[in-house]
């Protein structure tokens, strides 16, 4: 093998610097001349150099295009680099997110980091252990196949004495290996031929290692994209329409005469701006500016039975059939006794505390951009898009956003700072107002969803009919963002499917379809009530409907939910042993629901539901209290089991998981998007789009199942599924009445109570 | 504009400023303390907060005018990575940070709520950390890492 000394180590080292260096943006293929490169400009996955290098101090430093959203997945996928390279975690440094010196592994989202990244990164890391052993055995002059790997230390079995470190190897220098690489994005092969370690030897992978950005979070010191700052850097903001078709009449310029630094008000298309020297002028002259905006004409179904009617009642631009099995029509006609209900579920937001902020330099025909996408590529396309560059002029320089459950994988703010940059020519940072977010962010969609079913003579389920009702993504990877549209881009595509699990496939039913219709959401004029991926797309709806059908049929027959989906679980171990694992932890006594009637006025109740996510297995036990006088419920505790297959980072996954159930907590109990007749957000801060407060927090207990003998799986997003729906089941386990729409407000519950 | 006096984490500082500009805007660009985080500009979710004269304020809402010869102490004024405040150091050991976007908040309102009631029971930090709100869903960690701090068993 060839080696040959490199100078690039010193743009390789973070840009996490509070103040970072002027446009360091030259084409990528300049910049770093050494590294291979396509003939695009982007970085070649099949040099083995594109995915790490390591210095003569043996530090390694590990290049992807996943990013840390606050899941932790950028420190699991270090432990997998270091477990195959045996080098501490600690050694290892991951380098994410810049689309001129990263391959592109698909966007950070689906819970499929972990999953799909994991072995890439894992076989790309073998390779290079493979590489430096032949290089060892060369040095040393012994057979590979005796030698050890300790710390990033190569030696020879049986003579301690005769060994070398990795940086002594290759530190400075070039692997100038090729490895195969096949696919793009999640779906890339990387290195397949090279045999990864054995996982019963596993030290790293599997240990609850911190998570390397914390320490930084806690002190101020951790750079979020929020806190980066760029010389010569302007402030701008975006003035907003009421509804983004809507033109602005009149830009009364006086309106902000008397505030000292502003710079420019631009206008392209209904994208309004103003851009000052400073953010406190920018933000005034925003609120100060006077637009007199033309008279919204979008309509949108406005209460929501029109809005769920609309959805029933419109042909669907597109339906998907995940599970087609048996003659279900002749089935329903068959059963014993046949059950039918629909379930609705409201527009919910991803909520995130901080709102979207980026910054653009755009110079020419090349941009810079820093911001926190989950998919820096597909920022780096939208922005190309909308600028009319060549995508691979386009650079992002990723810097974590605040959480954001699949809000950033539009990247809107990185769309308004181009804008402005180029209006400006000067680096313009753009925030958006809690007002802004709450009202632009792309929603996750409203669902309606029926189910039928029959039983048979033994109580087992032979029919299942799942039909789900939703809006697609308006906001995805195939359609304008907000500014795109404000400056005239159409979309040509009604959107990304909005999920397709959770309807009650984890059960072995004879006679099985589900459907999911997807109803246009693209009217004649594009509205604000846009729609994109909130943490498990469409999950949450279609478990709450399947699951709470489930218990239906089990409490008519008198048969204990849990015992109940055992019957239809036995041809999935997986799910069973997760089910099992949730009821023992939450001591589950066996009985149908509802519970024994109680004399006062506060009711208790217990209940269940699970799904699978990505492969991934959740159940969930809610117990609640429900004061018959208020409506008022009091989720107590909630125990929820999670089984990911192999466990990266036990305490990362228990993170994970407490997280989802209390956000999926969250959504079932408080959140509701409102809106008007012209699709304009009504809910436009934290007092009309309240989420858990910690007075409201249960008890919480997770049980964790590890399969090492499977591949690794996500954990971001299953334990937010189950949670509705469990709540649910309790309820009607408390006072015997179903709640079939969310969020479980003391209104919906009391006014359910006074039907029963 | 107006010259306002404050004392920063123990540093007398003088800023030009517009008396009705928040004091988060001064903290995070004239002085580059970026603890504070925006969230609302509304007091309603707590990423912002600051002590002022040993109270946990919202500074997204705090003009300066009000802040003139105030004592604030921020984020970076209780400890750096290097030698951290024994409540940042009891959310590093629970790990109790995922996104973090929000702890700014929770540590500051944390430190001002120990500074009053230094043991105090599940339900007293679960009401002192009511206005902070996290969309992450850490609340467990954060009360673990609250009792942690308060030198109780979690």
């Amino acid at each position: 093998m060839k080696t040959s000394s490199i100078t690039r180590r010193q743009f390789l080292k973070s840009t996490g610097a509070l103040v970072v260096s002027f446009n360091l943006f030259p084409p990528a293929g300049k910049v770093f001349a050494q590294v291979a490169t396509l003939p695009s400009g982007d970085i070649d996955p099949t040099s083995l150099d594109s995915w790490l290098a390591i210095t003569p101090d043996g530090l390694v430093t590990f290049y992807t295009s996943k990013v840390e959203i606050g899941t932790g997945t950028i420190t699991a996928l270090a432990q997998i680099v270091a477990e195959e390279l045996d080098v501490p975690v600690a050694r290892i440094k991951m380098d994410s997110g810049d689309t001129s010196r990263t391959i592109e592994q698909g966007s950070t989202v689906g819970s499929r980091s972990i999953e799909r990244a994991g072995p890439q990164v894992r076989q790309a890391a073998a390779a290079a252990r493979q590489e430096l052993l032949k290089l060892a055995a060369a040095q040393l002059g012994v057979a590979e196949s005796r030698l050890t790997v300790v710390d990033g230390v190569v030696s020879v079995m049986g003579d301690a004495g005769k060994k070398i470190t990795y940086g002594q190897l290759i530190g400075g220098k070039r692997f100038n290996t090729k490895i195969a690489a096949t696919g793009t994005g999640w779906d890339m092969k990387v290195a397949p031929e090279v045999k990864a370690k054995d996982p019963k030897a596993y030290k790293i992978v599997g240990q609850p290692v911190k998570r390397f950005e914390i320490p930084a979070k806690v002190t101020g010191e951790h750079t979020y994209i929020h806190d980066v700052r760029v010389p010569g850097m302007l402030h701008g903001r975006v003035v907003r329409p009421p509804v983004i078709n809507t033109e602005p009449v009149s830009i009364e310029r006086d309106s902000i005469r008397g505030i000292p630094g502003v710079v420019m008000i631009m206008r392209q298309g209904s994208f309004v701006s103003v851009i000052a020297k400073t953010e406190w002028a920018a933000i005034k002259a925003s609120r100060a500016l006077k637009v007199t905006w033309s008279k919204p004409t979008s309509k949108v179904p406005e209460t929501p039975d029109a809005l769920f009617a609309y959805l029933k009642n419109t042909k669907p631009a597109r339906t998907l059939k995940p599970v087609g099995k048996g003659n279900v029509a002749a089935a329903l006609t068959q059963g014993k006794k046949t059950y039918q209900a629909t379930y609705r579920w409201p527009f919910q937001m991803h909520g995130m505390i901080g709102p979207s902020c980026s910054i653009a330099d755009v110079r020419g025909d090349k941009a810079t951009i820093w911001s926190g996408p989950q998919g820096p590529f597909r920022t780096r396309g939208t922005v190309a898009r909308l600028l009319g560059l060549k995508e691979q002029n386009v650079r992002i320089i990723y810097h974590e956003a605040s959480g954001s459950y699949g809000r950033m994988s539009t990247d809107d703010g990185a769309e308004d700072a181009a804008l402005m940059s180029r209006a400006a020519g000067a680096p313009v940072r753009v925030q958006w107002s809690r007002q802004d977010e709450h009202g632009w962010e792309p929603k996750g969609p409203a669902q309606l969803d029926e189910v039928k079913a029959a039983i048979d003579g033994g109580g087992k389920i032979i029919a299942w009919d799942f039909t789900d009702y939703g809006q697609p993504w308006t906001a995805s990877g195939s359609t304008p963002l907000l500014a795109s549209l404000q400056v005239g881009l159409k979309p040509t595509n009604p959107g990304g499917p909005n999920g397709t699990q959770s309807g009650g496939e984890i059960y072995a039913i004879a006679n099985q379809t589900i459907l999911c219709h997807h109803i246009n959401w693209h009217f004649p004029e594009p509205i604000p009530l846009r729609t994109s991926n909130l943490r498990a797309p469409g999950d949450v709806a279609r478990c709450f409907a399947s699951e709470c059908f489930i218990d239906e049929i089990a409490a008519d027959m008198k048969v204990d939910p849990v015992l109940f989906r055992m019957q239809h679980l036995t041809a999935n171990k997986r799910g069973a042993e997760c089910l099992k694992a949730a009821a023992d932890k939450a001591r589950w006594q066996i009985r149908p629901s509802p519970a024994p009637a109680s004399s006062g006025n506060i009711a208790r109740g217990r209940g269940v539901a699970m799904t699978q996510r990505a492969n991934t297995y959740v159940a969930i036990v809610a117990e609640v209290e429900v004061d018959k006088t208020t409506g008022q419920v009091a989720v107590k505790k909630l125990v929820c089991s999670h089984d990911c297959g192999l466990i990266i980072n036990p305490d990362g996954v228990m993170n994970q998981v407490e997280g989802n159930v209390v956000q999926g907590l969250s959504r079932a109990m408080y959140e509701e998007v409102t809106f008007d007749t012209n699709g304009a957000v009504t809910s436009l801060d934290w007092a009309t789009y309240p989420i858990l407060k910690f007075p409201d927090l249960p008890d919480l207990e997770v049980v964790l199942i590890n399969r090492p003998e499977m591949n690794p799986l996500g954990a971001g997003e299953g334990a937010t599924i189950p949670a509705a729906a469990a709540i649910a089941n309790a309820i009607y386990d408390a006072v015997g009445v179903r709640l079939r729409e969310g969020p479980f407000t003391p209104k919906r519950v009391l006014a359910e109570l006074k039907k029963a | 504009m107006t010259r306002i006096s404050l004392k920063v984490n123990g540093k007398n500082e003088v800023i030009d400023s517009e008396p009705d500009m928040p004091l988060l805007y001064a903290l995070r660009n004239d002085l580059r303390l970026n603890g504070p985080k925006f969230g609302c500009g509304l007091a309603q979710c707590g990423a912002c907060t600051v002590l002022m004269e040993g109270n946990a304020i919202r500074s997204c809402v705090t003009p300066m005018s009000a802040a003139q010869n105030k004592a604030v102490t921020t984020l970076e004024g209780l400890g750096s990575t290097k030698k951290m405040h024994r409540v940042q150091q009891a959310f590093v050991d629970e790990q109790a940070v995922q996104c973090g976007y929000c702890i700014n908040g929770m540590i500051m309102t944390t430190k001002a709520l120990l500074d009053k009631n230094p043991k105090p029971t599940d339900r007293q930090i679960k009401e002192a950390l009511a206005g902070n709100l996290c969309r992450c869903g850490t609340h467990v960690r954060i009360l673990r890492a609250v009792k942690r701090a308060s030198g109780q068993k979690v």
